[in-house]
């Protein structure tokens, strides 16, 4: 039986751990079909180099700093000499400096910010444009967001970035549109990756988090955020775009 | 089944390939961040190699209790028997 993402190429930027979301996401994507390109930089990449191996079917892994223009260039090239177009990318990157995170929010310098908007949000038109040569009508971009309609605890300014990504991506929707390529986000639980525990005082969420959401939550199985991503990826969703989907047990919808 | 020792050398060996310390520093009563600089990047990835040399399962939650590399001999040998 073939999965829903048969035959397509899907690019996941931004994997480091097997907790990590962009790790879920290629796992389903591959059990549906695809196949897939990880990407990571600096020195994380040596951990995503040994992690590709616990993925069902080893995949390539590509270099890409999403900050660093000249990665931004190469990439099509780079992507080339493992596929010969793309079908999806996935963004599942973000960042924000220490000083940036954990309640130091009135104190946090704009150096610090502006970093936390470059990674977070900004690079989400960064990855569009640099994937873009490979991409044709039917294409999907996907990228993970934490509900940056609300304050949260620590979350901060990278909470800020967010909201930035968010309207990032109904801006690409706007103008990616014409082409035939989809732009939605999965706005995911509280999950503990090793990027949430790089957030002093987030773990506060996770407790009202299962009490709260109508469908219970697991903040160690990303397995549900994965099948979203894969879902939106796929020609299951053909008019949907600008969207922001939650997969978080309900939670958003409830007010206590 | 490893001995300790052996399971010292082997992650000796690890940690000299992620971080480029020397394996003869890397005895049972050195903290990894004090004594041995490893950092948290350095860490997740010495962990993810262990988990695959020695077939252990080491839990985001349990690494910030191995402090020591004897922490992490210990941990790993409790976890293959």
């Amino acid at each position: 039986m073939g999965g829903i993402l048969e035959g397509k190429r899907i690019l996941v930027a931004g994997v480091t751990m097997d907790t990590s979301l962009g790790f879920a996401v290629a796992k389903v994507a591959q059990d549906q079909g695809a196949q897939v390109i990880i990407t990571n930089f600096g020195r994380a990449l040596s951990i995503t180099r040994r992690i590709a191996k616990r993925l069902p079917v080893e995949p390539a892994v590509i270099e890409l700093d999403v900050t660093n223009e000249e990665h931004l260039a190469g990439l099509a090239d780079s992507l080339r000499a493992h596929v010969d177009g793309l079908d999806g990318v996935v963004h599942s990157i973000a960042f924000a400096p220490q000083e940036a995170l954990g309640g130091n929010f009135l104190n946090t310098s704009y150096a610090d910010a502006a970093t936390a908007f470059h990674v977070s949000a900004y690079s989400l038109k960064g990855l569009a444009m640099a994937a873009l040569p490979l991409m044709k009508e039917g294409g999907s971009i996907v990228g993970l967001t934490f509900d940056a309609s609300v304050a949260w605890p620590a979350y901060d300014w990278m909470g800020v970035a967010k909201a930035g990504l968010e309207s990032c991506a109904r801006y690409l929707a706007r103008d990616l549109g014409p082409k035939g390529i989809r732009v939605n986000l999965v706005s995911a639980g509280y999950t503990k990756t090793i990027a949430a525990g790089g957030i002093p005082g987030i773990e506060r969420v996770e407790n009202v988090w299962s009490e709260r959401a109508p469908l219970g939550w697991n903040p160690t199985d990303s397995d549900a955020t994965g099948r979203a991503c894969v879902a939106l990826l796929s020609d299951f969703f053909p008019k949907t775009t600008g969207e922001i989907v939650h997969v978080d047990g309900g939670y958003h919808a409830m007010g206590a | 089944m490893a001995t300790t020792e052996e399971i010292r050398t082997g992650l000796a060996e690890i940690v000299n390939e992620v971080a480029g310390i020397p394996t003869e520093d890397i005895q049972l009563d050195k903290s990894f961040t004090d004594d041995l600089d490893v950092d948290s990047l350095s860490m997740v990835e010495v962990v993810v190699a262990a988990e695959e040399k020695f077939s252990v399962k080491i839990p985001d939650d349990e690494v910030k209790n191995l402090k020591t590399v004897g922490d992490a001999v210990a941990y790993i040998e409790r976890s293959q028997g």
